[in-house]
């Protein structure tokens, strides 16, 4: 045991990293230390001060804070260490772990590590959103942590960008706290978010611009408006912020610094079944593998990964091996990207856009190894399992594509 | 309008007019305050926006150049070498960072190749004499992860990176420390010359000075048409777009990767930049509107597509940040440095795109000029004050590395609690969300402030001169 800090560093102390952390205790790994970057363990639900959470956790329906409170107790109870306020700034091919604390940096030398670093959705600046930069532009979870944590109020009359699950927290984050959002602007054709969701949106009585291209943020120094184009249509919208919801990405720049094979769908490091990256010391879990799932989701995975963990840590770290999995049409990512021969598996899907037809797994030759009927919003989340996979010779690589069903109507409508 | 204001009681009849009042706190602004400070000049900075560096200097390549393809004998080549050489004096006592990264004009075709020996005969001409040919496989030795039709380069050592922003500020804080007032959201709004003080107005108070430096970049030729009558140039705002990649990027260059110029532009840059990411800009878009740096989706994806042509590791790789920067260009391409010593009058005009690597020798020529006609009222400071300004630089060592910092505020550039306070509570504090932006590299990152945004608003509440929540978020 000599020579180790930690038997398993988790970073990051969201759903999944905590998870992970209480269960490898429960399964008897020894020291185990989760390392969060915020002054507070809980990851994104803290910022959400709304149901529902924990259903599937702890059976109850909770706000996002009290359910991460819950995790942390959880796990502080089962015996892990929680370090809040280091940051890792690297992770050594061999493992270990390069780290900023409050009183300097340090280094950790851990048998495993899991990266559960999470999600955020993408800035404006990403997406390439035209316009000025003034100030007053955000993110959902920005809004929430105005809110939430610092009990302030960004803006008074802002427009919500984007129309998947997280926009709706969005819009009565707002409404809760005496903002009135001026519009829903989705550049798509379709709410990307599901049918049931939709009327509620409808009750709220914000005005919906469907197919609406942003042509322009203005304001010189607070935003004053947002300018979009629905076909020839040109409109104004006058506001005083512009929150960007969902189009979420892996908070991965520890992985990519780290040298962690990138998935190019997922944008977040590349795993086999087990959760296993690129470095065969290091594992990933949560929705810095696939943004992105419900906290539920990604506690469970947590779980699941870190049972992998501890059946690893009785033998020496093995790379990633068995079959690839290509996205071909269609598909926008696979999760995981890897799966073994013999075994069975569930493989978590998107597509790109809406759709509707059949999802269709095959080997190089096209036999047709799983499929499913799939009739899909934009970033719903899919699932195709794969009863027994073949017993081909690891590096092959099977293909994943979409047969579609005509894609110009909305499946959901 | 004009004889009203020499009727009224100003703010500052207490106090002597000044020496020089410099309209704009830009690179240039900044550079000429310091310099007529430390020559014992009274200086007064008057500042449209509510930080310094608001206009164009908040937007550039943060390159420091040598002048190897400067126009030769020109002003700008002179002053973009005696600001070298003294920044290279400076930055250790200031502790501004140098990257001393070197740049290669690299020749991507053979019409490019052929214009090469030209490019280092007039690298030749303007001193640069290190400048050198690289073949096309000493260019891949230097960056193996350039793409492969590279086929030679003009290799040029001493091109660096340096910190567009702290840099400036250190001018700055040096000047006030040595008495210049910095005077903000104080846009000229009128002028007059009474045969021997100017008076000058603006919404935050009026101002005389024996002389007035036109620093104001984008609107300098407005500036001196308010203060003469009529202006002898004329400002073209020309759009410069940019795409910062996030620091994993920077892995994957060392280089400053310049174009061989053509005719109709100097080309995309592809650079390093002090904090860890890769630069690759800018466009070049005229335009008329000055107060417009917006940035344009196809602009923004030729920018991208470019940077993975030269660069193919950069393909998937996430961007950090897109911004646009107007250059104050004129209907020429020289520096509008030019006086109206008569009338107390001084121009800075028409720094295009070398201001960051010539403020400090535009304000040496500047106080040359200024000199043979005035005389400072005071005595140039035997002590001087040498700021030191908190190091961003990634190559250096941070503030987060050593203890007690108090938490760690923006994580992707890891900024920390104790730096947000010392910029807060220094001795020219940031003046809105952008001015703490740049003095610290918070919500500068990946995120731009997904994380840090709201504990931003709390920590400066109050602190700027434009809130980050206008109304108070109450």
């Amino acid at each position: 045991m000599s020579g180790f800090d930690y038997d398993v560093a988790i970073v990051g102390a969201g759903p999944a990293g905590l998870a992970a952390a209480t269960e490898l205790k429960q399964l008897g790994i020894d020291r185990v230390v989760v390392l969060e970057r915020a002054g507070q363990a809980g990851g994104m639900p803290r910022h959400c001060g709304h149901p529902p959470f924990g259903l599937r956790e702890f059976c109850r329906v909770l706000t996002g804070p009290s359910y991460a409170r819950r995790l942390v107790r959880a796990a502080r109870s089962a015996g892990v260490e929680i370090r809040t306020n280091v940051t890792v700034l690297a992770i050594a091919q061999q493992g270990g772990l390069d780290l900023a604390t409050p009183k300097g940096t340090q280094h950790l030398r851990v048998k495993r590590i899991i990266l559960a670093t999470g999600a955020r959705e993408q800035t404006r600046a990403q997406q390439l959103v035209p316009g000025l930069r003034p100030v007053g532009v955000m993110n959902t979870a920005t809004l929430q942590s105005f809110v939430y944590l610092e009990q302030l109020k960004p803006f008074k009359n802002p427009v919500i960008v984007g129309s998947e699950l997280v926009s709706v927290s969005a819009l009565l984050t707002c409404l809760r706290h005496g903002m009135r959002p001026v519009a829903l602007v989705e550049p798509e054709p379709h709410l990307r978010m599901h049918p049931a969701l939709r009327i509620a949106v409808r009750l709220l009585r914000i005005p919906v611009y469907l197919g609406a291209q942003i042509a322009a943020i203005e304001g010189d120094k607070h935003v004053c408006g947002l300018r979009i184009s629905i076909g020839q249509d040109d409109l104004m919208l006058a506001c005083d912020g512009v929150v960007f919801s969902g189009r979420f990405t892996p908070e991965a720049a520890l992985a990519r610094v780290s040298g962690l094979g990138i998935d190019l769908g997922t944008q977040g490091p590349r795993v086999d079944m087990h959760g296993r990256s690129s470095n065969p010391h290091v594992f990933v879990a949560g929705n810095v593998i696939h943004p992105v799932e419900t906290a539920g989701y990604c506690w469970a995975e947590g779980r699941r990964v870190a049972a992998a963990v501890a059946r690893d840590l009785s033998h020496a770290p093995a790379p990633q091996s068995g079959l690839h999995i290509a996205c071909g049409d269609g598909v926008s990512y696979v999760v995981p990207q890897r799966v073994s021969p013999r075994c069975e598996a569930v493989l978590n899907i998107r597509t790109q856009g809406a759709a509707e037809g059949r999802i269709v797994l095959t080997d190089a030759a096209g036999t047709e190894l799983a499929s499913c009927r799939v009739r899909a919003y934009s970033q719903k989340p899919l699932r195709l399992h794969v009863p027994t996979l073949p017993d081909l010779s690891p590096g092959h690589v099977l293909q994943l594509r979409l047969q579609r069903k005509g894609h110009d109507a909305d499946p959901c409508a | 309008m004009a004889g009203q204001i020499a009727t009224q009681a100003y703010p500052d009849t207490a106090l002597a007019p000044c020496d020089v009042a410099i309209v704009g706190a830009g690179v240039v602004g900044c550079a000429m305050a310091r310099r007529f400070a430390l020559e014992g000049a009274s200086v007064v900075v008057m500042e449209r926006g509510a930080d310094i560096l608001s206009g164009a200097s908040k937007a550039n390549s943060a390159i420091l150049h040598t002048g190897f393809d400067a126009p030769p004998n020109s002003d700008e080549l002179a002053c973009m070498q005696a600001a070298y050489d003294e920044y290279m004096q400076i930055h250790q006592r200031v502790n501004l960072p140098v990257l001393e990264t070197g740049a290669m004009v690299i020749a991507w075709s053979e019409e490019e190749e052929d214009r090469l020996p030209q490019l280092l005969a007039q690298a030749q001409q303007n001193n640069v004499s290190d400048a050198c040919l690289l073949t096309r496989s000493q260019v891949l030795d230097r960056e193996p992860g350039l793409a492969p039709h590279a086929r030679a380069a003009l290799f040029v050592p001493r091109e660096y990176v340096i910190d567009p922003w702290s840099a400036p500020l250190a001018y700055a804080t040096q000047a006030q420390s040595l008495g210049a007032r910095f005077v903000f959201n104080a846009a000229l709004s009128a002028a007059q010359w009474d045969g021997d003080i100017w008076h000058l107005r603006s919404v935050a108070g009026d101002i005389q000075a024996k002389t007035v430096i036109n620093c104001a970049g984008l609107y300098g030729d407005t500036v001196e048409e308010l203060l003469l009558g009529q202006s002898s140039f004329q400002i073209r705002p020309r759009k410069g777009q940019f795409i910062v990649y996030d620091k994993a990027a920077a892995n994957h260059l060392h280089t400053i990767v310049l174009p061989v110029p053509n005719e109709r532009t100097k080309g995309v840059v592809l650079t390093r930049t002090i904090f860890g990411n890769l630069l690759v800009g800018p466009t070049a878009e005229e335009q008329d509107d000055r107060d417009r740096p917006d940035t344009t989706t196809p602009e923004l994806e030729g920018l991208i597509a470019k940077a993975e042509e030269l660069l193919p590791a950069l393909q998937g790789m996430p961007v950090t940040a897109a911004y646009a920067g107007l250059r104050p260009a004129s209907e020429s391409k020289a520096y509008r440095l030019h006086s109206d010593r008569a009338r107390g009058y001084y121009c800075a005009g028409g720094i295009r795109s070398t201001g960051l690597t010539g403020a400090l020798g535009i304000a040496q020529h500047v106080f040359n000029l200024w000199h043979a006609g005035h005389q400072v009222s005071g005595t140039a400071p035997n002590d001087l004050c040498w700021p030191v300004m908190s190091n961003l630089a990634e190559h250096r060592p941070r503030d987060y590395q050593k203890g007690g910092h108090d938490g760690v505020v923006c994580h992707c550039e890891m900024v920390t609690r104790r730096e947000i306070e010392a910029a807060l509570n220094s001795p020219l504090p940031p003046g809105d969300y952008g001015g703490l932006r740049r003095r610290t590299r918070c919500a500068m990152g990946r995120c731009q402030g997904f994380n840090c945004m709201a504990h931003l608003a709390k920590l400066s509440q109050g602190r700027l001169r434009d809130d980050i929540i206008p109304q108070g978020g109450e």
